[in-house]
């Protein structure tokens, strides 16, 4: 079925090629783990790209996200350049936590992005307090929060939003379901469908979008955004999705049911975007082949700047604990 | 001159800031309900008559989400001064004060800072185990947090000031028993002039607290009245203890601590948080490891055992150290 859209054909081709991007990002980074180019682990985020690119579309360079341990998606889709995330994964003195971070603090406050806080539920109550100070300056920025299903079993989700909600603050709580923390699903620690049914016991507004489907993602949003942003509130968007690799590097997903895997596994939402844009004329198979060579470039020019890049002095560990240190 | 107990310094210092600066705000549990408690020790009593209800901003009990929130709002510019009652409770919040609040500068390339003060009262008052622990030393371990510990009302407020002028994450150690409560007998009165003129006493600065030749006592908080309590003892038998307060542990005025030692040639701590690996370790293996050829004998530690808090005045007389300890082992090392 054809759907007609109000998303203009600008917005739409922004959105897949930011997907696309980080789609491929993601792929080449795996293998340069695997070739052990590479130090420390990584949380990989193909299969989750509508949510980051769909959220994101709405938000503007200085409204402001937190991220996870599985931030490459959120700051690609922020803005964040390829080449210093990628200088940043080959711990890189370009990188963009100048190689203190590594995969799983990717940021960049240039563009909006707090470093990525890898505790489980532990951005939410910092987002909530980049909100609260953003409505006591009076400005009409918004934050929004992305964390996974499993920290909203976590009493920092609790606490956060609870105050998000009495201070009516402006913010969007994103949950990427993607139905397993680590290799626990999502049924053995909660017994409720949606978790979106928790906002009503903060008294939010609360949305499910299909996390697979751009525009599913990208409507969703926008109307939690807009809501943001005029002073009425914080939402709750549960986004539900799937990873298609492991939870990090060594992970071959042993505990997923097969069934389960193929199902989701075939809704791919790049391919699934690709086929809509083409279907409503947006896209055509060649400009698409010609978006994904385009990123193949600047994926392999990301890499080949990082392999470039300088390390950093071993003595550049000491800089910026407070902030009176100068090196 | 006129004068103020530690609560009332902290109040003065946190309303000449506020009245200066309209980025710093107070958050935190009761701190601002009309006919609430002024916070859990009556320190912000009457502030949100003057600043209002956005300034003194209410929380529910949730110490995570206030320590969280306090250190987004500090990212976006703002000077939270955050309040947890008693400091025990801050564990709840351990994870935004050590994995971000200690971190996320460090991550950004030191383009983000954290100017939060979180205020943490601490210290044995007759409460049991868990409203009367010592969290110094567990702060001043991690790097990306400054530690400040004032031991007096004038302390208080200038090293306050200070605190919330700071572009770094301060943990603010207030004691209960300094407050100047009235009507709780174990409760000091250290209530004294403190200027009307504005004053502010950089963090990083030891205080000589009285100077002596005969031996170094260093104290915090509550213990440097008790190190001061026993220097007016032991001067009847003409021996004169140099009292130092560090009065920040973070950063650590390492100068003033070894030349006080350097010239009385013997070092003796008392501290009221436990001694396994608590800050006094950290004075003696200071004054080992830059001041050893000075000591006349060895440096030693006094304090409470590797116990929780017990509640029976009895057992929590003995948990703590008092005049009468340190001035026994002073006379063991003066020999």
């Amino acid at each position: 079925m054809i759907e007609k859209t109000k998303i203009s054909s600008d917005k739409l081709i922004g959105m897949y090629t930011t997907m696309v991007r980080i789609r491929q990002f993601e792929d080449r980074v795996y293998l340069l783990f695997l070739g052990g180019e590479m130090p420390g682990t990584i949380h990989l985020y193909q299969g989750q790209e509508a949510v980051a690119a769909g959220v994101c579309a709405n938000l503007r360079r200085e409204d402001l996200i937190t991220s996870t341990h599985r931030p490459h998606g959120h700051a690609i889709a922020k803005g964040i350049s390829l080449r210093s995330m990628m200088a940043e994964l080959f711990a890189k003195k370009t990188g963009c936590c100048e190689a203190k971070g590594g995969s799983m603090h990717m940021g960049d406050m240039d563009v909006g992005m707090l470093p990525a806080i890898a505790i489980v539920g532990g951005g939410i109550p910092v987002a909530t307090g980049l909100a609260l100070a953003l409505k006591m300056m009076r400005s009409d920025r918004v934050v929004v929060s992305f964390f996974g299903d499993g920290a909203v079993n976590t009493g920092a989700f609790h606490e956060a939003i609870n105050m998000g909600a009495i201070w009516n603050l402006p913010i969007v709580y994103v949950c990427e379901n993607n139905l397993y923390a680590a290799s626990t699903h999502i049924s053995k620690v909660m017994k409720i469908k949606d978790i979106k049914e928790r906002a009503s016991s903060y008294g939010i507004a609360a949305k499910v979008a299909d996390g697979n489907d751009i525009f599913s993602v990208y409507e969703a949003a926008k109307e939690a955004i807009t809501r943001a942003r005029e002073g009425k509130g914080p939402t709750l968007l549960e986004c539900k999705t799937y990873r298609r690799g492991g939870h990090s590097r060594s992970d071959a997903c042993r505990y997923r049911f097969k069934e389960e895997e193929k199902v989701w596994l075939a809704k791919d939402p790049i391919l699934k975007a690709r086929k809509k844009l083409v279907q409503i004329g947006v896209l055509t198979e060649e400009s698409a082949r010609k978006i994904e060579e385009k990123v193949k470039k600047e994926i392999e020019g990301a890499i080949e700047y990082a392999r470039k890049s300088p390390s950093p002095e071993p003595e550049d560990a000491l800089v910026n604990v407070f902030a009176e240190d100068r090196k | 001159m006129r004068k103020l107990t530690y609560a009332e310094a902290i109040r003065e210092a946190i309303a000449e800031e506020m009245r200066q600066n309209k980025k710093v705000f107070c958050i935190g549990e009761d701190i601002g309900i009309e006919k609430g408690f002024g916070g859990a020790f009556g320190v912000t009593q009457g502030l949100s008559e003057e600043f209002g209800h956005q300034r003194i901003l209410d929380t529910p009990i949730a110490e995570a989400g206030i320590a969280g929130v306090a250190i987004g709002a500090a990212i976006m510019g703002m000077r939270p001064i955050a309040d947890v009652q008693y400091g025990d409770f801050i564990f709840i919040a351990m994870d935004q004060l050590i994995n971000n609040a200690a971190k996320l500068r460090y991550l950004s390339k030191g383009k983000i800072k954290i100017p939060l003060v979180m205020r943490i009262p601490v210290g044995v008052s007759g409460r049991g185990t868990q409203h009367a622990q010592s969290l110094e030393s567990l702060f001043a371990h991690i790097p990306g947090l400054k530690v400040v510990c004032p031991s007096t009302p004038y302390d208080a407020k200038g090293l306050l000031k200070s605190a919330i002028r700071d572009d770094n994450p301060v943990m603010f150690f207030e004691h209960k028993l300094l407050y100047g409560a009235k009507g709780r007998k174990e409760a000091l009165d250290v209530s004294m002039d403190v200027p009307k003129e504005e004053y502010l006493i950089p963090l990083g600065e030891a205080d000589i607290k009285r100077e002596g030749k005969d031996i170094t006592v260093v104290g915090l908080l509550k213990t440097v009245h008790t190190a001061l309590a026993a220097a007016k003892i032991l001067k009847k038998e003409g021996i004169e203890l140099e009292v130092i307060d560090p009065r920040t542990l973070v950063p650590l005025d390492e100068e003033t601590i070894l030349k006080s030692v350097k010239k009385t040639g013997r070092l003796i701590v008392i501290q009221e948080d436990n001694l396994f690996s608590g800050w006094g370790a950290e004075i003696v293996s200071l004054i080992t490891e830059k001041a050893f050829d000075y000591l006349d004998a060895p440096p030693k530690r006094i304090g409470p055992p590797a116990t929780p808090v017990p509640f029976a005045p009895v057992m929590e007389k003995y948990y703590l150290p008092d005049k009468k300890n340190l001035i026994k082992e002073i006379k063991k090392i003066i020999g």
